[in-house]
């Protein structure tokens, strides 16, 4: 007997791949777990309007690059304006230009963001070392005293920053602090601190994000590095972090808005919450990283709903072989049951077993005559094909006129199947009897209507059609159960008699 | 409880399905010599150049056409019986126990018409009875003049002794006694009674209907453990030859008695049922497990036989 060894590590990297996809699929690519998952985005407008001279004018406009952040879909509306949007090392921006404006101009820029959880600012690279600020004499000397001591009561580049932060809002602050706020803002005597110690610093702007607000405007954050890191400070307010609903603007640590030939120009913000399916969302996410290269979502919907159906065999079929193999239920036909239960998957559970319980019954007594005709085999089961053709119209034509909508799904049931089905349960009813019949039908129904249950779950539609990767996982526990040596469920009760005293 | 413990019955070697299939058929019969068991024609053939003793061979009926000359061909018998060359679990075989002027009468004494004869061997040309639907060929065999030594054992068919045997060892055995349940049919899932019979001797052990063991046959009140197998050794060794002529490692045999020509080749397995376990009242994996560890296999059928005998016994 050769090894198993190479098998049993085919279903383990079988199992680990499956595993690995799912999981990569649904962290990398934001496809929810669980169906029905809602994501909250946000639609923000930002309008820049300013007075046109007459001049040739280019608006330049930084445009939002927030790791907590991801743009889905963005567009800019500016009638007569030549747009180019731009990506430079230090962030995006959008460029307007026109021969010539005179009077108001409006700008439009929107754009849909849904959240991350990527909170944390990681930086790109090393930032440049920052040239230090050169104070005026007035300053110099209370400069150096006051960054001395929050100096000395730091550790690293961010307890620096943080003492200072706490220095500039303390309750009492030190006559030099006091003397150098009168000159400078706060953020700008923050980043200037910072500057003079060779930490990198730089202004941002950052929009609270609030439901229905309109003319919005933004505000200034100071991020400090630390360790491949930018942590975001208030000097202004004191605090440190992250608000909440914050999405950073412009990172660039220049401005945000740049006009030339125009005058009086602005930026205000105005946005809507919206919730969507977390699913389509990540769709339109990869769309836009254009990963979907080679994936069912870029098939027509129609072949999507195709698959769908395709790929819910493989969960019918694990349950037939489970039943088989470990439970050692007996079905007429290895895999009917499976379209069977596809079949009731159209039709809903009940109404399925009423139809095909209809359908075979009268199948068998139309059947019963047949054989009276001494008929060859191959036409006999084309005779009841038709007939089993001719009942589901009439049923459906039945159910029709007695307003039963149920009664129309019948027509989903696979014909030769049925056909097959019914001559098979005739010669056992002739054979074996009638009790005979019921058990090996009835196992079938049984079976398909497990097969139903896990397959019309809408968890396990949202898995096998969003996760490829199961289908390894499905394929892993087939094969070890084509190695099962075990006893079935049922043969504990068929070899009791064995199991000694 | 309801359900037994997996553990008891591994202790008592009780042979699973799913063992069965992977351990045993899968690793011991060669996909390659199925026809040679699946095809009971070929079967006979087979068996009559080993020269075993195997029902007398009426003719048979490949096409359509050809069942016109089933009345011509059993006029002068007693009677026949009719089976599909490929069929399996008993399934579509019309038995015929008495020819008179042209009719046919069924054990039970039933009357078949020739339209019900016809429509019969038609399902089996068409393969209605056959593995996965193939067309088949019908076997019309003479009737077997059951040994009268089961009287009282068997109600209305002919009792069959099924072996198993494993790598041409016999290692266990059963005979299996039709009853009013299974309609003179000797297949256990359709309710006719199994008894384990002793290896050795060829006595009945224990016995059992419909996997629950009984005492007394359920039509004729005899009990079954005094029943006593004639012909016993001459059974083991056809059995045992069997191995050389299918070269399946695991296989199960059907074998009957005549009255005139005593044992009879039936019909090869190459995937018995398990119920000759329960039936013996005892698992077969021991058996199969000493005969997997003997270290020579190489073994004449007499000496197989005489092997068997001493290590296979329930009494020893």
């Amino acid at each position: 007997m050769h090894s198993r060894k190479p098998f049993y590590i085919l279903v383990a990297l079988l199992f680990i791949a499956g595993i690995t996809a799912s999981v990569y699929r649904g962290i990398e690519h934001s496809v929810p777990f669980f169906p029905g998952k809602q994501v909250q985005s946000w639609a923000i407008d930002a309008k820049v309007s300013f007075q046109g001279t007459g001049e040739p004018s280019e608006v330049s406009f930084s445009l939002p690059e927030d790791p907590a952040y991801e743009v889905l879909v963005e567009n800019a509306t500016s009638p007569g304006y030549g747009l180019t949007i731009t990506n430079n090392k230090y962030d995006r921006r959008a460029i307007w230009s026109i021969r010539s404006a005179t009077g108001q101009q409006d700008l439009y820029y929107k754009v849909t963001l849904i959240p991350t959880g990527q909170e944390q600012l990681l930086a790109k690279g090393e930032p440049e070392a920052p040239t230090p600020y050169m104070w005026p004499a007035t300053e110099s000397a209370a400069a150096t005293q006051a960054t001395e001591e929050v100096w000395a009561k730091s550790a690293t580049n961010l307890s620096f920053a943080q003492q200072l932060n706490k220095e500039l809002n303390a309750n009492e602050r030190s006559q030099n602090i006091e003397l150098l706020l009168t000159g400078n803002s706060p953020n700008k005597l923050f980043m200037r601190m910072l500057h003079n110690k060779g930490i990198p610093a730089q202004e941002v702007s950052g929009l609270f994000l609030e439901d229905q607000r309109r003319r919005q405007q933004l505000t200034t954050f100071v991020e400090v590095y630390n360790d491949g890191e930018w942590h975001l400070f208030d000097p202004v307010k004191g605090t440190q972090g992250r608000p909440e609903n914050l999405l950073l603007w412009d990172r660039s640590g220049t401005s945000v808005l740049d006009v030339i030939g125009g005058v009086n120009s602005q930026v205000n913000f105005s946005m809507l919450q919206d919730t969507r399916s977390a699913l389509a969302t990540a769709i339109d996410v990869m769309k836009n990283d254009n990963a979907l290269d080679f994936s069912l979502y870029q098939l027509p919907l129609e072949e999507q709903s195709l698959f769908k159906g395709i790929l819910l065999i493989p969960i019918g079929v694990l349950m037939v072989v489970f039943l088989r193999v470990l439970i050692g239920i007996k079905t007429s036909g290895t895999f009917m049951p499976v379209l069977i239960a596809l079949a009731f998957i159209q039709t809903t559970l009940i109404t399925g077993l009423v139809g095909f319980l209809l359908i075979v019954a009268f199948g068998l007594m139309i059947r019963s005559y047949l054989s009276e005709l001494n008929l060859l085999l191959i036409s006999r089961i084309s005779a009841v094909i038709i007939v089993v053709i001719g009942i589901i119209g009439l049923f459906t034509l039945i159910s029709y006129k007695f307003g039963l909508s149920e009664g129309l799904t019948i027509t989903f049931f696979p014909m030769i199947i049925l056909a097959w089905t019914i001559e098979r349960m005739s010669i056992l009813w002739e054979e074996e009897g009638a009790k005979e019949v019921v058990i090996q039908g009835g196992g079938s129904l049984f079976v398909a209507t497990l097969a139903y249950l896990a397959m019309s779950a809408t968890w396990v539609q949202h898995w096998v059609f969003n996760f490829l990767g199961i289908h390894l996982v499905i394929l892993a526990l087939v094969l070890l159960m084509g190695q099962y040596t075990g006893y079935r469920l049922l043969e504990l009760k068929r070899f009791k008699p064995l199991a000694g005293e | 409880m309801f359900l037994a413990n997996p553990s008891a019955l591994k202790r008592g070697g009780v042979l699973g399905m799913n063992k069965r299939n992977i351990d045993y058929i899968g690793r011991y019969n060669p996909r390659k010599y199925y026809k040679r068991v699946d095809d009971k024609l070929t079967t006979k053939q087979l068996a009559l150049a080993n020269n075993i003793a195997v029902p007398d061979l009426i003719g048979t009926v490949s096409e359509q056409h050809g069942i016109n000359d089933i009345p011509a061909m059993v006029n002068d018998t007693v009677g026949f019986v009719i089976k599909p060359s490929k069929g399996s679990g008993g399934k579509g075989i019309l038995v015929v126990t008495k020819v008179e002027n042209g009719r046919y009468y069924k054990p039970n004494g039933q009357e078949v018409t020739p339209s019900e004869v016809y429509r019969h061997v038609s399902n089996v040309l068409s393969g209605l009875f056959s593995l996965g639907g193939n067309p088949d060929v019908a076997i019309v065999e003479g009737l077997i003049q059951f040994d009268p030594v089961f009287d009282g054992y068997s109600y209305e068919g002919v009792p069959d002794i099924r072996l198993i045997v494993f790598k041409g060892f016999p290692i266990m055995g059963m005979i299996r006694l039709s009853t009013a349940a299974s309609d003179g049919k000797a297949n256990l899932h359709q309710g006719a009674v199994g008894v384990g019979v002793d290896i050795a001797t060829g006595k009945g052990l224990h016995a059992v209907q419909f996997d629950k063991p009984i005492d007394l046959h359920p039509d004729t009140q005899k009990k079954l453990t005094d029943i006593q197998v004639p012909h016993w050794d001459m059974l083991l060794h056809t059995a045992s030859k069997a191995y050389e002529m299918s070269e399946l490692g695991y296989l199960g045999t059907d074998m009957v008695l005549d009255k005139y020509k005593g044992p009879l080749l039936l019909e090869l397995n190459a995937r018995p049922g398990l119920a000759i376990q329960i039936a013996n009242g005892c698992g077969i994996l021991a058996n199969l497990r000493h005969v997997e560890q003997m270290p020579n296999h190489n073994m004449s059928v007499e000496e197989r036989v005489a092997y068997a005998k001493i290590h296979f016994s329930a009494n020893r």
